[in-house]
């Protein structure tokens, strides 16, 4: 019987991951989604942690109304710096591990579609990060244009040199843009093409759902924003005028260009997160996920939504009027499935008997602050109110509550409920428990004080401000910092945890899905036979069985 | 590895497994098409992005192309004669190896390949002639982009259809039943070809209007 599956692995011509059951998997070229996904996730959060780092220095800069602690060129490239990794090398690579890790286990596949483009997608994650990084070393220092790198301020080069910040930035999100189609492909294809038998799309758990819905997002979004670096590129580098108003061009082209992407961008960092809260309820309630179909399909009509909204961010930029009122309707309407998916998990909680575990309290908190963030969202998207607080701190507190209440917490929750299943092992309760507690009071305290600031018009992207804004900002510097420590007990869980935790089995959470009826953690191909699905995901309450061969999905690694 | 499953009550199972087996085999080639199918689709859109930054920028000018930027007809439009007719010359190729015939596949593929460098030939020429660079004005910053771009994007078949020519050199490389890289290199000719007759109709076309 050994003999027989060793061949069969041979039949299907995949590489199986370098070394085997040792931690140097994890450093080699290994095409294995499971080791692709933890890379993914210990990248990307290596990155969170730098990020991290330069969010306090600015909020160290902001604890007093002179600019005190750095010179403003350095703010300035604080900011951008801070706002770059923790979009491009923190919260979309984190998501994609993540994905990469659930989606073959959750949809019954043994692998991605392609495994070795897989691997090279991860692969440039550290190479543009590097080359990110480098940009502190060359003269002048990395840029200062803000994320969205807008001309003409992103088109200044003062100290002329070929080599600059800007450069690098632009190679940086290129490079990241190139991995992230690569992903996109891979996504697509598997989920559309490698389901298992019996898996109709219907039968899919809602995060597979969300991951397809953000990876068709960056297939048609994420091609405008190549095509503004590359004019950009041109404009810095070799003097075409793009976006240049003296010679024919235009800033606002580059605007438009950017938001197309930037803004569906949100939605795919967003939408996973609505998945994880979609597993994440139904487990810790013990009752099936309220309205399934109807919250799986809301995220294809997010996807849809959000190629048409990109203007609000534009509202101040000399937009026409009546463009302003039909993108303040579209943008409103994306409220709509997203109301959907809230009222949804309400109900999937409301009278459920609730475990209070680590997992659920940061999707109950993120879900919390993301009700939150959808209310100033709806301000926002206001053109009137839009207008008033536009390049205000506002802004900043929502966005963060989006990205930091929201998406973080959502990933906390991930990382938690999902723990056993990536590493064998039980994580602490009760430092995941002081995690929680900190992580909550942190978020609150650093990014409520935002938006009283930005009411009474304190601009963001400054290294100075008014003494009258001075209370808010010590609250907010004060929230940083605890946040910052925040990490400490979710570091010292997860090493502590995979080295000594209690051993885990299959399924620790007495969860129902494909991925916890396999071992922990699973085998390199993950189904020894394809399951075959005969029933609709988050069975609770019922007692029928999700698959027809259950006791087979791994004959071959109980014999070996 | 279905063998391995000695199971009594396994009559669904049993009767699945061939069909799985099957499929993980027939599917693969299947998914190399579909991931390129996928990837052209977004590319197609940053031709899109470039396009419709032209159209933005041709809208705030004032005189579109300005003067002593004005593009020649000739010789883009021998090219794109030449263009749209390797893709149905490269076709050919593809009808060759469903019925076995190699060296029809070859005869094809050889001839879409000197049709392929003719085309950018013919645009090298183009640039040369004209007069202008990169940097001269706006328009010519939009005309040397989109173009130069898709020149790109031929160039990138030309080595796919070099690619598809060299391992076909090997006996039973490809067969009227195996041939998944041939087809891609023709989908990959096909999108080329496509990209260029909407950059043509608005670059060369659209501008004499």
């Amino acid at each position: 019987m050994t003999n027989l599956s060793v061949d069969a692995t041979a039949q299907v011509g995949q590489p199986l991951p370098g070394a085997p059951n040792n931690w140097k998997r994890f450093f080699s070229f290994s095409t294995d989604h499971k080791v692709i996904g933890i890379q993914y996730l210990v990248t990307s959060f290596f990155f969170f942690l730098v990020g991290g780092v330069f969010a306090m220095i600015i909020r160290g800069e902001l604890i007093t109304p002179e600019a005190d602690l750095l010179d403003r060129t350095v703010y300035n490239a604080m900011f951008t710096m801070h706002g770059t990794v923790m979009l491009f090398l923190w919260t979309f690579p984190s998501l994609v591990g993540l994905s990469n890790y659930l989606v073959p286990l959750m949809i019954g596949a043994k692998d991605m579609a392609f495994p070795r483009l897989n691997a090279a997608a991860f692969w440039m994650v550290p190479v543009f990060g590097v080359i990110l990084m480098a940009s502190f070393l060359v003269p002048g220092g990395p840029s200062q244009s803000g994320w969205w790198a807008y001309p003409p301020v992103s088109l200044q080069n003062p100290t002329g040199n070929f080599i600059n910040g800007q450069v690098l930035w632009i190679l940086a999100v290129a490079i990241s843009g190139v991995s992230s189609i690569m992903g996109a492909i891979n996504f697509v294809t598997t989920i559309v093409r490698m389901r298992a038998p019996g898996m109709t799309w219907f039968r899919m758990p809602a995060f597979v759902w969300t991951v397809f819905a953000a990876q068709i997002i960056q297939l048609f979004g994420l091609p405008a924003l190549t095509a503004g670096a590359v004019m950009l590129l041109l404009d810095i580098t070799v003097g075409t005028s793009f976006f240049d108003p003296a010679k024919g061009g235009d800033p606002v082209l580059f605007q438009h260009l950017f938001w197309f992407y930037s803004h569906p961008a949100v939605y795919v960092i967003i939408l996973p997160i609505f998945g994880i809260f979609s597993e994440i309820f139904p487990v810790y309630a013990r009752k099936p996920l309220f309205g399934y179909k109807v919250v799986a399909v809301s995220s294809l009509i997010i996807t849809g939504l959000s190629g048409i909204v990109w203007v609000h961010h534009m509202f101040a930029s000399g937009t026409p009027g009546w463009m302003r009122m039909v993108f303040m309707a579209t943008t409103m309407l994306i409220s709509v499935p997203t109301g959907i998916k809230v009222f949804a998990w309400v109900a999937t909680i409301w009278g459920g008997k609730l475990r209070l575990t680590t997992p659920m309290l940061f999707a109950l908190g993120g879900l919390t602050m993301f009700v939150f963030a959808g209310v100033t969202g709806i301000m926002l998207a206001s053109a009137p109110f839009d207008i008033h607080v536009n390049n205000t701190y506002f802004v900043v507190g929502h966005f963060h509550y989006v990205i930091y209440g929201a998406v973080v917490m959502g990933m906390y929750a991930a990382f938690y409920h999902w723990f056993p299943k990536m590493t064998g092992r039980m994580y602490s309760e009760g430092l995941g428990k002081l995690h929680f507690a900190l992580t909550l009071l942190g978020t609150n305290l650093n990014f409520l004080p935002m938006h009283p600031l930005g009411l009474q018009g304190m601009p963001r992207r400054v290294a100075s401000y008014d003494p009258e804004f001075a209370f808010w900002n010590v609250v907010a510097s004060i929230g940083a910092f605890l946040l910052g420590m925040s990490t400490l007990p979710f570091i010292l869980n997860m090493i502590g945890s995979w080295v000594q935790g209690e051993k885990a089995d299959k399924n620790p959470w007495r969860a129902i899905g494909l991925e916890w009826l396999v071992s922990s953690p699973p085998t390199p191909e993950n189904f020894e036979e394809l399951p075959i699905v005969v029933a609709e995901p988050y069975g609770y309450g019922k007692s029928e069985p999700l698959v027809a061969n259950a006791d087979k999905l791994e004959v071959a690694h109980e014999s070996r | 590895m279905q063998g391995s499953t000695v199971s009594t009550d396994a009559n669904y199972t049993e009767a699945n497994a061939p069909v799985v087996e099957a499929a993980h085999h027939e599917e693969h080639p299947d998914l190399r098409v579909w991931g390129l199918l996928t990837f052209l689709a977004s590319e197609s859109l940053m031709f899109g992005g470039f396009f419709a930054a032209y159209l933005f920028l041709r809208g705030i000018a004032t005189q579109w192309p300005p003067e002593g930027t004005e593009v020649e007809l000739l010789v883009p439009a021998i090219n794109t004669v030449i263009l749209v007719s390797s893709s149905f010359v490269i076709h050919l190729g593809d009808s060759a190896i469903k019925k076995d015939d190699v060296a029809g596949l070859r005869k094809w593929y050889i001839l879409t390949a000197i049709m392929g460098t003719i085309f950018l030939a013919g645009q090298i020429y183009e640039y040369k002639t004209l007069g202008y660079g990169l940097a001269s004005n706006i328009f010519a910053n939009c005309f040397y982009l989109m173009t130069g771009f898709h020149g790109l994007h031929v160039f990138v078949g030309l080595l796919l259809i070099l690619g598809v020519l060299w391992r076909s050199r090997r006996p039973n490389h490809y067969s009227a039943t195996k041939h998944t890289g041939v087809e891609m290199a023709e989908i990959y000719w096909h999108f080329v070809d496509i990209i260029w007759i909407v950059l043509f109709s608005l670059i060369y076309i659209l501008t004499r209007f």
